[in-house]
C-alpha cells in the first residue's frame, strides 16, 4: 500500500479520486472486461464559457482505458506506417497525420453513439477507424486501391463511412462547418435524439462559414456540437500569428463554450459527454481541444521550420496521450508492463498485416472513372457537355 | 412536398415573405418554418447545410434569391455539391435542387443581372436544367426534386409573369431531354430560358419570309441532349445557337464545340452563335438592350447562314 501511494505522489497528473490503487491480483487477471466504474479526476480545470463547466471527476472503467489504450497505440501505429508509405512512395498527395491528437478521436468515440454524426477535415485517418473503420480500408484508400473506404477515389483528404454516420473527409479548410450544420438540421428535422460533432482547425476558425454556422445554429436551436482541435499550428503559421483572440472556446459569443485537454482522452470524453446533453437541450456549444500534432502538417512539411524540435519533444515527454494512458493503466494496476508492451506488439503486427493486405489489393478498374458521377437515374451516362458517347447511334 | 416529407425549402425570404418572386408563397403557412426555411444572409453555410442535410437523405430545395449570389456559394456548390457523390465511393448521394433566377432583367444593374451556367458547367457531377415556360417549370422542378443527382435549376427573372395553361393532372418532364418547340427543314436553331421566346418571335418574321426553322429549346444544359440535337442537325444541316450567355465560355461556346466534334460531317455551314456581349450589363434601357440578342438578330443570322 505504501508503495503505490509512492509511485502515485511522484505523478503529479495523476490524482485519482478512489483509493482502490492496488486490486488483489485475483480480480487483476480478469482486467480486459472489468467495468466496475472508477472515477479518474482531470489533471486540467475546464474553462468554460457562458456555461458551467461539467465535474472534473470521470466515471470510467478498467475496460474503458484498455481500450483506450488500444485503440490510440493503433491509430498512433497506422500514422507511424502511414509516414513510412509516403516516404516509399505508396501513398501520393497529400497526407496528413493526426498521431498526437489520438486521444481525441478516441475520448469522443467513448461519449456517443453510431448513430451521432462526426464530420471533420483533412486530417481524418484516425477518426474513421474511431468510428469502427478497418485498418485495410483505411490504408487501402491512403495507397489508391479498390478496396479503399471510397473505392480509392478519395484519397487521404476523403475517408466516408455511412454506416456509421462518418461524414468525412473535406479537403477545403472550413467547408465542412455549414456541411455540419446541415447534419445537425437533418437530425433535428427527423426528431430523432442524436448530435453531430463539426470538428475544424484553429485555422478554420478564422473562415467567414464558421461564423454564419453558428449564428444558424444557434438561431435555430440546432444539436451541433463545434469543435476545435487546436493543435496551435495552421500550417506553418502559429495561432498567436493569425487569431487575435486565441480564445476559440469564446468565439462562439452568444454560443457557450469549453475549453479541454485535448491530450487527456478522459477529459475529452467527459467534454464531449456533457456538449450532447447540452446540444440536445440548449442548441449548439463550441468545444476547444487544446492540442498538439508531433508531425507536420503534412507530409512535405518537416514541421520544424516554424517551431523547435524542442517544442514537439517536449510535448512528447510531458503531455503524450498514450503514455498518460499507459501511467493510468500503471498506476491503477490494471495492467502490467509487459502486458501493455504485448499488447502494442499485437497492434503493431494488425497494423502491418494491414498494410500487406492492402498492398496486394488491385487498383480500381478503368471503367471506374466514371461511375459514381451520377447516380444511375433515367439512364442518365455522365461524359460531361461534349459526350462522346451518344444514348442512340445515328444512321 | 406533400408527397414526401424529405423535401423541403430553404433560402432568403422564402417562407413567411413568400419568396422573393413569390414562388414559394404559400408554403411556409402550409408546411411550417422548418420544412420552408427562412435563412440568414449566408449564401455559403446555408447552402452548405442543404448539402449536409442531404447527405443524410433529406431534400432540400436551395433558393439562390438571386443566382448571383450563389458565387458566394461556389465553394460548397462545386467541392461537397459535385463531388461528394464520386469522392465518398458512391456512399452519399447529394439529391438537392439549387435554383434561383437568373439572366438579364429590366436594368436591374450588373450584379444583379448575371448568368451563371457559364460558371457552374464545368464542375463534374451536377446536372444543370434551364426552364422557360410555365409547363417545362414545373415538369423540371418535380422531375429535379426526384432525382437523386443534384440539379441546378436556372429560371429567368423576366419569364414569371407568363403565363398558360397546364394539365391539372401529375406530370414530370425527362431532365436530360430536350424540347422539340417547332419542327422545320431549314435550319436547327438550339436555345434556352428567355431566349426561346426571342426566337419564336424572330421565327414568325422568318416564316413570312419563307424559312422554316427547326426551333429546339435544349433545357438541359448539362449533359446536352445530343441525341435530339444531332437528329435534328442531321436533317438541317445548319446550326444557330441563341444564348444569353456570354460569349466567352458560355453554354453556346461548348455546345458549338460538342456539336463540331460529334457531328462535323453533316454541316454545311460553320455553326453560328449568338450570345451576349461580354461586358457587365449596363443599367441604361438601350444599352441593356444591345447586350443581349434581339429577334432583329437572329432573323438577319438566319438569312445568313442560310444562303
Amino acid at each position: 500500500m505504501a508503495l503505490s501511494r509512492l509511485s502515485l505522489r511522484s505523478n503529479r497528473f495523476l490524482r485519482p479520486s478512489t483509493t482502490a490503487a492496488a486490486l488483489p491480483s485475483s480480480i487483476r487477471r480478469r482486467v480486459s472486461t472489468d467495468t466496475t466504474p472508477i472515477t479518474i479526476e482531470t489533471a486540467v480545470p475546464f474553462e468554460s464559457h457562458l456555461c458551467d463547466a461539467p465535474s472534473r471527476a470521470v466515471e470510467t472503467s478498467s475496460a474503458e482505458i484498455l481500450s483506450f489504450f488500444r485503440d490510440m497505440a493503433r491509430m498512433r501505429r497506422m500514422e507511424i506506417a502511414a509516414d513510412s508509405l509516403y516516404k516509399s512512395k505508396l501513398i501520393r498527395g497529400f497526407c496528413h497525420l493526426y498521431d498526437g491528437q489520438e486521444a481525441l478521436a478516441v475520448g469522443m468515440e467513448a461519449a456517443i453513439t453510431r448513430k451521432d454524426a462526426i464530420i471533420t477535415s483533412y486530417r481524418d485517418h484516425c477518426t474513421f477507424l474511431g468510428r469502427g473503420g478497418e485498418l485495410v480500408d483505411a490504408f487501402s484508400e491512403l495507397m489508391g486501391r479498390k478496396r479503399g473506404c471510397s473505392n480509392g477515389k478519395g484519397g487521404s483528404m476523403h475517408f466516408y463511412k455511412k454506416d456509421a454516420c462518418f461524414y468525412g473527409g473535406h479537403g477545403i479548410v472550413g467547408a465542412q462547418i455549414p456541411l455540419g450544420c446541415g447534419l445537425a438540421f437533418a437530425q433535428k428535422y427527423s426528431k430523432e435524439e442524436f448530435v453531430t460533432f463539426t470538428l475544424y482547425g484553429d485555422g478554420a476558425a478564422n473562415q467567414g462559414q464558421l461564423f454564419e454556422a453558428l449564428n444558424i445554429a444557434a438561431l435555430w436551436d440546432l444539436p451541433a456540437i463545434l469543435v476545435c482541435e487546436n493543435n496551435h499550428y495552421g500550417m506553418g503559421t502559429a495561432t498567436w500569428r493569425s487569431a487575435k483572440s486565441p480564445a476559440y472556446f469564446k468565439r462562439g459569443d452568444y454560443v457557450p463554450g469549453l475549453k479541454v485537454d485535448g491530450m487527456d482522452a478522459l477529459a475529452v470524453k467527459q467534454a464531449c459527454k456533457f456538449a450532447k446533453e447540452h446540444a440536445l437541450k440548449n442548441g449548439p456549444i463550441v468545444l476547444e481541444m487544446d492540442t498538439y500534432r508531433y508531425h507536420g502538417h503534412s507530409m512535405s512539411d518537416p514541421g520544424s521550420t516554424y517551431r523547435t524540435r524542442d517544442e514537439v519533444s517536449g510535448v512528447r515527454q510531458v503531455r503524450d496521450p498514450i503514455e498518460r494512458v499507459r501511467k493510468l493503466l500503471l498506476s491503477h494496476d490494471i495492467a502490467t508492463e509487459k502486458e501493455l508492451k504485448d499488447m502494442e506488439k499485437e497492434v503493431r503486427k494488425e497494423v502491418d498485416d494491414a498494410v500487406a493486405q492492402a498492398k496486394e489489393s488491385p487498383v480500381p478498374e478503368p471503367s471506374e472513372l466514371f461511375t459514381n458521377m451520377y447516380v444511375k437515374d433515367c439512364g442518365v451516362e455522365s461524359f460531361g457537355a461534349d459526350r462522346k458517347e451518344l444514348k442512340v447511334t445515328l444512321t | 412536398m406533400d408527397r414526401d416529407p424529405h423535401v423541403c425549402v430553404m433560402g432568403e425570404d422564402v417562407g413567411h415573405y413568400g419568396g422573393s418572386y413569390k414562388v414559394t408563397k404559400g408554403l411556409a403557412d402550409k408546411f411550417g418554418d422548418l420544412r420552408v426555411l427562412d435563412t440568414p444572409i449566408c449564401e455559403n453555410a446555408f447552402t452548405g447545410m442543404g448539402i449536409g442535410a442531404a447527405m443524410t437523405g433529406l431534400r432540400p430545395v436551395i433558393e439562390g434569391m438571386n443566382m448571383g449570389f450563389l458565387l458566394l456559394a461556389f465553394n460548397q456548390i462545386s467541392n461537397n455539391c459535385g463531388m461528394l457523390h464520386y469522392t465518398s465511393g458512391g456512399q452519399f448521394t447529394i439529391p438537392v435542387v439549387i435554383r434561383g433566377p437568373g439572366g438579364v432583367g429590366r436594368q436591374l444593374g450588373a450584379e444583379h443581372s448575371q448568368r451563371l451556367e457559364s460558371y457552374f458547367q464545368s464542375i463534374p457531377g451536377i446536372q444543370m436544367v434551364a426552364c422557360s415556360t410555365p409547363y417545362n417549370a414545373k415538369g423540371l422542378m418535380k422531375a429535379a426534386i426526384r432525382s437523386e443527382n443534384p440539379v441546378i435549376l436556372f429560371e429567368h427573372v423576366l419569364l414569371y409573369n407568363l403565363k398558360e395553361k397546364i394539365p391539372d393532372e401529375e406530370y414530370i418532364c425527362n431532365l436530360e431531354e430536350a424540347e422539340m418547340v417547332r419542327p422545320g427543314e431549314h435550319i436547327t436553331i438550339l436555345t434556352y430560358s428567355r431566349m426561346r421566346h426571342h426566337v419564336m418571335q424572330a421565327a414568325k418574321t422568318l416564316v413570312n419570309k419563307g424559312y422554316d426553322p427547326e426551333v429546339i429549346d435544349i433545357r438541359s444544359l448539362k449533359p446536352f441532349d445530343l441525341y435530339t440535337i444531332g437528329n435534328s442537325v442531321k436533317k438541317t444541316h445548319r446550326v444557330l445557337i441563341v444564348e444569353e450567355c456570354m460569349r466567352t465560355g458560355g453554354i453556346g461556346a461548348s455546345l458549338t464545340a460538342a456539336i463540331n466534334e460529334n457531328f462535323h460531317d453533316y454541316l454545311d455551314a460553320p455553326v453560328m452563335c449568338l450570345s451576349s456581349q461580354d461586358v457587365p450589363t449596363p443599367y441604361a434601357g438601350t444599352l441593356e438592350e444591345w447586350t443581349v440578342v434581339q429577334p432583329a438578330q437572329i432573323v438577319t443570322a438566319v438569312e445568313q447562314l442560310c444562303q
